[in-house]
């Protein structure tokens, strides 16, 4: 038992009465609160030169866009007339709509918008067709196979885009691979056009993209604890009925993080759509591409690109939502 | 039960020319609109294992982290050695820590890592290399030195850990919850080598628990902190058996809690009545109560004790009837809930003096609780 | 059970939808005939042809200077933002700087080239400076849009990584700047690296921003292959397709059995630590003077 002699029957005071400040306090104190303000001086500087670089190569030039798409065009170089004018000592601002009415003028532009959205939305679905049991099989996999099967899915990634697309080139062309392939087997006995097609555009996207989709799906997977099923098996759930019950909504933020880091860029798509796609898989990245480039039109160009922006920013609005939700998430363990 | 296991009886604190080394001046810490440190002042006295025992969330991480400097008090001062602390970075304070999760750095050696902070006051070469084989003798570590964290057990980074932090002989050495991540069985040993070193090396120790024997077993004085001001601050003997407040009484130990009414207050004793016992309370050493004062009576489960025999009831001091409801048998001791009349349950601990066949209480059985004059404590708070 | 079969199907079925491609890309650049789809022979002759081709080396040269150019400073910048999303707590507009920092991984790289190119226009209509478009304005626009990918990898590294160590070091006498130099970033180093080799790869692989901001007389090698791609296909593209692949699946498995060699060395001074608690000595407190029982 705990010895000690009871002590004064008044109970222990909490704290003595502090004493007169020492004179030792004023020593070096300048020093110390010189060397106090370095600190966050140093932090500033780190914060400020990522976030300066970011505003100007990244914010700026947004602003310049909206300029742009605001002014009209001209044979000159930078090929559009200013926005601001000095005459007479008089500033000007002359606003142009007239670049975003073009484009509600020229079916063109919406057929390319509406045909976009349609082959990103449709790609990210049979992206997750393909990505989900592939994740899926991955996380349940060996723990020691885990790793090189994912190896396996980041490595076509670090391999070039472009070639990766090349390739497709030779295996979907008209006496391609794929055709003298079918035609061996005796399945088709006229070769198919699917090159230059909206369906190599498809191939081509699912196949560039498909990285994208399984890692996020991975990464939740992985998370999901395995006794989460096991309890629901024991209380009477068949295995399609937990995955359904459990599995899926447990791994839906994994879906939407992986959908949309396919479906944003999948929109603005421009290299695929120009290599493998035909006349009508018009997209609005090669729109895009084609106003800037070959009709020097910078002012359309730069039109279409904010209302391209205006389309993904809700997406990427809730991208990022995501994202800061999950880093909150990962601080707090 | 806890034991004390320092050898050298300290008491600064009662000497009133002694200068307290260090000096919390009503510290007060905000972090937006949370207040985890509330107005606290505290003295620590040279050479003390002082302990800041509480809950989460009972500030006293924030306090340590203040005494080191990874945060600023929101108001307040605080003194080391009778120097004013408040706005001294880290690295500028003569203060060394060892955190929770040790914090080794794992791409540097046992030795590197001593080394690290004599390093950075650039101490010269032989010295460093002489200061650190010295500690981690201290620390039996000699053989290991050569070796990476991650290849040492727990027991031993912690070593590494305190070594790392001994070095540069701190005035003030704190300790972020020293023993959570060791198991049970070396947690014990580890406490004892700890206060054992301290005294060895005279520096002061601050440590911050949760485990309330810990700060039992080792420290000189405990401040039991609840939501960021401290509830206690006494030696671990004045803080479990003369609990200040309800919080401190139930947080550190088993308690039981009689709410009444002071019915007679004398210089030798006080008497008080209440509804949640058929009889009085008596306590034969004063406390300064008014009559009719509400207060409780705090009766530590071990200092009462359950029979079959004696008188009991209204009109009776100290003892009363009830019903056993449950007997849980530990070996050394058994505890009994007992369910009074009054409807109240009372813990009462009593140690297995006879072997348990030949137990003579069992369930249900119609018991008299009794306890000594001594044995409760009034508490006001 | 039969769920994980029709699983492994699907997986085998999705590698090989990932991979056939550039394996018949690898056996076609070895093809001796013209016509990329048939197969005409063995042959080598479409390496020897490509070491030929000045104008592919020279674009593959200025590529690679531009991707370590811009990947250092991807790195040096990115590696700052995620310090400051990682650490710095919360700040007023931290929700911004996030924000910021993350945006340039999701954004079309058609948007983000065009703008880029409109800003260095005003610019040098404004100051003067970049003259023309060509190197610098491809490794400005590199550096940004792979900064966030580096940030991205060093935030979560970070996040990851017990704050108390670099406190201990702070602790211990080292000033913030000595903290990050001797003690973070040694052990986010892995991070660091891998961040880098990413940025060099996304700047070489770049085709659109390229595009927008290149000039008449910088064409990096994506631009060259994605125009030649254009004209039709030739061997000679694959050949340089198979040099890519092979390097890169070479730098993998490097990579992967470096991070094998560790894991084994993991497990030895695992099990060393535990040999080592069994070897602890008891420790010094003489029993005699414990306080009775």
């Amino acid at each position: 038992m705990i010895q000690a002699s009871p002590p004064p029957a008044a109970k222990p005071a909490a704290a003595t009465p502090v004493a007169a400040p020492p004179t030792l306090a004023a020593r070096g104190g300048f020093q110390r609160a010189l060397r106090h303000r370095l600190l966050p001086r140093g932090r500033s500087l780190v914060t400020v030169v990522p976030v300066f670089w970011l505003l100007l190569f990244f914010l700026v030039p947004f602003g310049i866009v909206l300029k742009i798409s605001l002014s009209e065009a001209a044979i000159a170089m930078p090929p559009y007339e200013p926005l601001f004018a000095w005459a007479e000592n008089v500033l000007t601002l002359r606003l142009n709509l007239g670049n975003y009415l073009f484009m509600l003028e020229d079916s063109l532009y919406a057929v390319a918008y509406l045909n976009s959205l349609k082959i990103a939305a449709l790609s990210t679905l049979m992206c997750l067709l393909l990505g989900y049991p592939m994740a899926y099989a991955i996380a349940r996999a060996a723990p020691e196979w885990r790793s090189p099967l994912l190896m396996l899915v980041i490595l076509p990634f670090w391999t070039s885009f472009l070639i990766r697309v090349y390739a497709w080139i030779g295996i979907l062309k008209q006496e391609g691979l794929l055709n003298q392939f079918l035609l061996w087997l005796g399945v088709i006995d006229a070769p198919l056009h699917i090159l230059y097609s909206e369906t190599a555009v498809y191939i081509g996207i699912v196949y560039s993209y498909l990285p994208f989709m399984i890692l996020p799906l991975y990464a939740t997977l992985e998370k999901l604890d395995l006794t989460l099923l096991e309890a629901a098996a024991d209380l009477g759930a068949r295995p399609w009925k937990a995955f359904v019950s459990v599995t899926l909504p447990l791994s839906l933020p994994g879906v939407i993080a992986g959908s949309l880091l396919v479906f944003i860029p999948a929109v603005g798509e421009f290299v695929i759509p120009s290599l493998l796609g035909g006349p009508d898989a018009l997209m609005i990245g090669t729109v895009l591409w084609n106003e800037f480039s070959a009709n020097r039109d910078w002012p359309v160009a730069s039109a279409v690109a904010i209302a391209l922006l205006l389309l993904l920013v809700v997406p990427i609005m809730i991208f990022q939502h995501q994202q800061g939700k999950q880093q909150a998430a990962e601080a707090r363990r | 039960m806890v034991q004390p296991i320092r050898k050298t009886t300290l008491d600064p604190w009662q000497d009133p020319k002694e200068e307290p080394y260090v000096r919390i001046e009503k510290v007060t810490k905000k972090f937006g609109d949370f207040v985890a440190v509330d107005d606290v002042s505290l003295n620590i006295y040279r050479k003390e294992f002082f302990s800041l025992l509480g809950g989460s969330g009972s500030g006293k991480t924030t306090l340590l982290r203040m005494l080191a400097g990874f945060e600023t008090p929101t108001e307040g001062r605080i003194f080391i050695d009778g120097v004013d602390m408040t706005g001294v970075p880290p690295y500028a304070r003569p203060v060394n820590m060892m955190f929770q999760s040790y914090a080794l750095f794992p791409h540097m050696s046992v030795e590197q890592n001593v080394a690290f902070g004599l390093k950075q006051d650039h101490v010269p070469k032989d010295e460093t290399r002489r200061r650190v084989a010295e500690v981690l003798d201290l620390v039996q570590l000699g053989p290991f030195a050569k070796r990476r964290p991650h290849q040492l057990s727990g027991g031993q980074r912690q070593r590494v850990a305190l070594a790392r932090s001994l070095v540069k002989r701190p005035k003030l050495l704190l300790l972020d919850e020293p023993l959570s991540a060791l198991d049970k069985r070396l947690r014990e040993r580890t406490a004892f080598e700890l206060v054992n070193i301290q005294e060895q090396v005279g520096v002061t120790f601050v440590m911050v628990t949760h485990d309330q024997e810990e700060a039992m077993t080792m420290s000189s004085r405990i401040a039991v902190m609840n939501t960021g001001w401290i509830a206690q601050v006494g030696t671990p003997a004045q803080v479990y058996e003369y609990p200040g407040s309800r919080f401190v009484a139930g947080f550190i130990g088993d308690v039981n809690l009689f709410e009444g009414i002071v019915v007679e207050e004398e210089p030798d004793h006080i008497l008080v009545r209440s509804d949640e016992v058929a009889c009085d309370l008596y306590i034969s050493h004063g406390a300064v109560v008014p009559r009719g004062a509400k207060v409780a009576v705090a009766i530590r489960p071990e200092k009462m004790s359950v029979s079959k025999e004696g008188a009991a009831g209204p009109g009776t001091r100290n003892a009363v009837v009830g019903t056993v409801r449950e007997i849980a048998y530990l070996g050394q001791f058994s505890t009994y809930l007992v369910a009074l009349d009054t409807g109240k349950t009372v813990r009462v601990t009593m140690p297995n003096t006879n072997r348990a066949a030949e137990m003579p209480i069992t369930w249900e059985d119609r018991v008299v609780v009794s306890w000594r004059p001594l044995a409760g404590v009034v508490l006001t708070q | 059970m039969r769920r994980p079969n029709f699983l492994y199907m699907i997986l085998a079925l999705g590698f090989a939808f990932l991979y056939v491609p550039i394996l018949l890309l690898v056996i076609y650049s070895f093809n001796a005939s013209r016509l990329v789809t048939l197969w005409g022979g063995f042959s080598t002759q479409w390496y020897a042809s490509l070491l030929g081709n000045q104008q592919l080396l020279s674009a593959a040269w200025l590529s690679l200077q531009i991707a370590a150019l811009s990947a250092t400073g991807a790195t040096v910048l990115g590696t700052m933002a995620g310090m400051v999303m990682a650490r710095f707590g919360r700040f007023r507009g931290r929700a911004i700087v996030g924000a910021l920092v993350t945006a340039p991984l999701v954004m079309p790289e058609v948007i983000t080239g065009l703008s880029l190119l409109l800003l260095f226009v005003s610019l040098e209509d404004l100051i003067g400076w970049p003259e023309g478009r060509g190197m610098t304005t491809i490794t400005l626009a590199h550096v940004t849009f792979t900064m966030a990918f580096v940030a991205v990898i060093v935030q979560s590294r970070m996040a990851s990584l017990d704050e108390s160590i670099e406190e201990a070091a702070m602790d211990l006498g080292a000033r913030p700047a000595k903290v990050f130099f001797v003690i973070t970033l040694p052990i986010i180093a892995p991070a660091v690296v891998s961040g880098w080799l990413l940025a060099f790869t996304l700047s070489l692989d770049d085709v659109v921003i390229s595009n927008f901001v290149s000039g008449p007389g910088a064409t990096p090698l994506p631009i060259e292959i994605f125009s030649s791609i254009r004209l039709g296909v030739t061997p000679e593209i694959n050949a340089l397709a198979t040099i890519i692949v092979g390097l890169v699946s070479a730098g993998i498995l490097a990579a992967g059995l470096w991070s094998a060699r560790q894991e084994r060395q993991r497990r030895r001074d695992e099990q060393l630590a535990r040999q080592g608690a069994g070897e602890l000595m008891p420790i010094s407190s003489p029993p005699q003077d414990a306080p009775p029982h």
